[in-house]
């Protein structure tokens, strides 16, 4: 029996080698006394605080929604989180677990490298070992985050096997969990893998949801109609939703990646192609994935490294299927043009993630009215995409 | 008795792994053919998956050659079939990730894989705490076939003895933390780790995850009642310009190593 809930209805569980079942129970068992003690949250919220500079602003993006006539449109700025990107929230918060577990060394994942930037900077604040892993393909592109999480003391290893993408840098990341379990953590940075991860990622990221309703109630004196995030694992999309789960009248839209389109195949829209994101089971947990008839995992494409994975969150699924939250996608074409609107209309770079919620907005809110509100979770900022923008656009 | 019962009577067991499809199926089937003629007691047969979690580089690159060839879970129960067609008689266990057992559905999958000649299951990514539906499916099926259960060295007291009061077959001790693949050497716990799993069970325990040479056999052999050889074995067989030549001298090799134990 675990002690938290170790499903989300018929998604979620624990799909892994017997190895890591004592450290996942560990974990567990490490986060449920960190919650309930006042020392740790203090120490947490500190943190939150003085080094990420939480909370993040709630910005009214006034230009953008004149241009696009319809709902006002509200910005939570997790672009201005130290290191760039929501990430860091989790991070931190995992490697305080770490330090109280007595581990000395984590292990991550990371596809934007915005998650190996977290982890590398929460291992260098902390004074913890740190290995990152990620796939080739995502170090050609995202060139930025490789230094930065160099820098920072990390080790980044490069992973060649597979797609060499994200899928491929958590299975190596797994690897290296179940060689050096005693004294290693994985750090997971989505809302993904055996539970208690997906517990643990959302109640880091929830900071995000609890300081953009009191602000929208503080700024603009409502809840907002829809609230609109990306979603690769997603974690972003949790943490933002979880602040408004209960006020039912507040639509909550998912954005996954559409790459070139759904009807290519090149994408990875799991919930936005029935014909291959069918519930399966990957990386520990059961949810929706993309894979083919015979269960082996699809390739996936998107122009952001972040959403560019083949299965969801499994809170996701849930969401999905009980209808509390709706979700869509957003091609490339159509986060690149968004990338471009809010640098020009609202002086914001974002990430080519975060760019895949930005047109759900442009969108949506033009069949809105002007008295309705969109919270939209700008959940990291685009300096790691300047070259792969130049180059999409030339 | 069935056929895994019969290969336990004599003990320790030589347990080869390999994965149908590499280097290609025809290959492979005549390499299991040839490894169950000429001294395997028993034989893990793998099914590829495109994210081998549990597997080091070697089994990692072989399963996914088996994929680019073209290797399906329907292909992989076919080969089994003509396996027994060719007269192989021991135990043929299915190690596979549970993705595309799920994809074939589960009870279907149990249903054909026990038709096509197989006896039980192995999945790694599939522990006590995510087997009940498995298991439930097994019943389905009148030889109710095993899904041999695993322990490791991180596991505890409580875990092994939950784990080993349900265990049919036998047990799959995995010998180190990590992924499968060869290591020089055995770790000097391993007597008193199966010694803590034969506290909890008298089901056969038999140890897997790093062992490559016919010397790590035997040392193995004296404790444990089989000996899993897997990465190695996909290695030498398939690196091998003869595989199945080579498959035969590697499967006399260890069974020979052996010997001298078996009683």
């Amino acid at each position: 029996m675990t002690l938290l809930p170790h499903k989300f209805g018929p998604y979620g569980g624990q799909f892994v080698p017997e190895t890591l079942m004592p450290a996942l129970i560990e974990l567990e068992e490490a986060f449920v006394a960190a919650r309930a003690d006042a020392a740790f949250q203090t120490e947490f919220n500190k943190l939150m605080a003085s080094f990420v500079g939480r909370p993040t602003p709630l910005t009214y993006a006034r230009r953008l929604s004149e241009k696009l006539g319809g709902a006002q449109i509200y910005l939570k700025r997790e672009d201005l989180a130290h290191t760039g990107a929501h990430k860091i929230n989790n991070a931190l918060g995992q490697a305080l677990l770490v330090k109280r577990m007595g581990k000395r060394r984590i292990v991550a994942e990371t596809g934007a490298g915005q998650h190996g930037v977290a982890s590398a900077t929460a291992a260098a604040l902390l004074g913890l070992e740190c290995v990152v892993y990620m796939g080739e393909v995502d170090i050609a592109r995202q060139e930025p985050n490789v230094f930065r999480m160099k820098l920072l003391g990390a080790e980044v290893r490069p992973v060649s096997s597979g797609t060499k993408t994200l899928k491929d840098a958590i299975n190596e990341a797994i690897r290296d969990w179940v060689t050096n379990v005693r004294d290693t953590h994985y750090l997971l940075g989505s809302a993904l893998g055996p539970h208690p991860y997906p517990t643990i990622v959302r109640e880091f990221q929830s900071v995000i949801g609890r300081e953009a309703r009191e602000q929208m109630l503080l700024d603009a004196g409502c809840l907002p109609d829809t609230v609109i995030a990306c979603v690769g694992g997603g974690s972003n999309a949790i943490g933002v939703f979880s602040g408004f789960v209960n006020d039912e009248q507040v639509e909550l839209i998912g954005v996954e990646a559409g790459g070139s389109g759904i009807e290519t195949g090149k994408h990875a829209a799991r919930f936005g192609d029935p014909s291959r994101g069918r519930v399966g089971v990957i990386h520990g947990t059961r949810t929706y994935v993309l894979q083919d008839e015979d269960g082996q995992i699809a390739e996936t494409h998107s122009v952001s490294a972040g959403l560019d994975y083949p299965a969801v969150g499994p809170e996701h699924a849930l969401m999905r299927d009980n209808e509390r939250a709706f979700y869509t996608s957003a091609t490339d074409e159509e986060a690149l043009s968004a990338f471009q609107t809010l640098c020009h209309t609202e002086g914001i770079i974002p990430a080519l993630e975060s760019s895949h919620a930005v047109a759900e907005v442009i969108k949506k809110a033009p069949t809105m009215r002007k008295d309705q509100v969109i919270l939209v979770n700008l959940s990291g900022r685009g300096d790691k995409d300047l070259n792969t923008v130049i180059k999409e656009l030339n | 008795m069935n056929r895994i019962e019969t290969a336990f009577q004599k003990k320790p067991i030589f347990m080869p792994y390999f994965p149908l499809g590499y280097p290609d199926l025809e290959t492979s089937v005549n390499v299991i053919e040839a490894l169950a003629k000429n001294g395997a007691d028993l034989i893990e047969v793998g099914l590829s998956f495109s994210d081998p979690l549990a597997d080091g580089p070697v089994i990692q690159q072989a399963t996914q050659i088996a994929l680019e060839k073209g290797i399906t879970v329907k292909k992989s129960l076919e080969a089994v079939k003509e396996l027994r067609n060719r007269g192989v008689d021991i135990p043929l266990i299915l190690m596979g990730y549970y993705n595309p057992m799920l994809a074939y559905g589960l009870e279907r999958f149990i249903r054909d894989a026990v038709e096509a000649g197989a006896d039980g299951f192995i999945v790694p990514d599939l522990p006590m705490e995510e087997s009940d539906e498995f298991v439930e499916a097994t019943h389905a099926s009148p030889l109710q076939p095993p899904l041999i259960q695993m322990l490791a060295p991180t596991s505890t007291d409580e875990r092994m003895e939950a784990i080993a009061r349900n265990a049919k077959g036998f047990i799959y001790l995995v010998s180190v933390t990590g992924v499968t693949g060869e290591r020089r050497e055995i770790s000097n716990d391993l007597g008193e780790l199966i010694n803590r799993v034969r506290a909890h069970t008298s089901a056969p325990v038999c140890v897997g995850f790093g062992i490559s040479t016919p010397e790590q056999a035997k040392q193995i052999g004296q404790l444990a009642d089989g000996v899993i050889v897997g990465s190695s074995c996909v290695k030498m067989i398939g690196g091998s310009p003869k595989p199945v030549e080579t498959a035969k001298q590697f499967a006399a090799e260890f069974r020979s190593a052996l010997s001298e134990l078996r009683k």
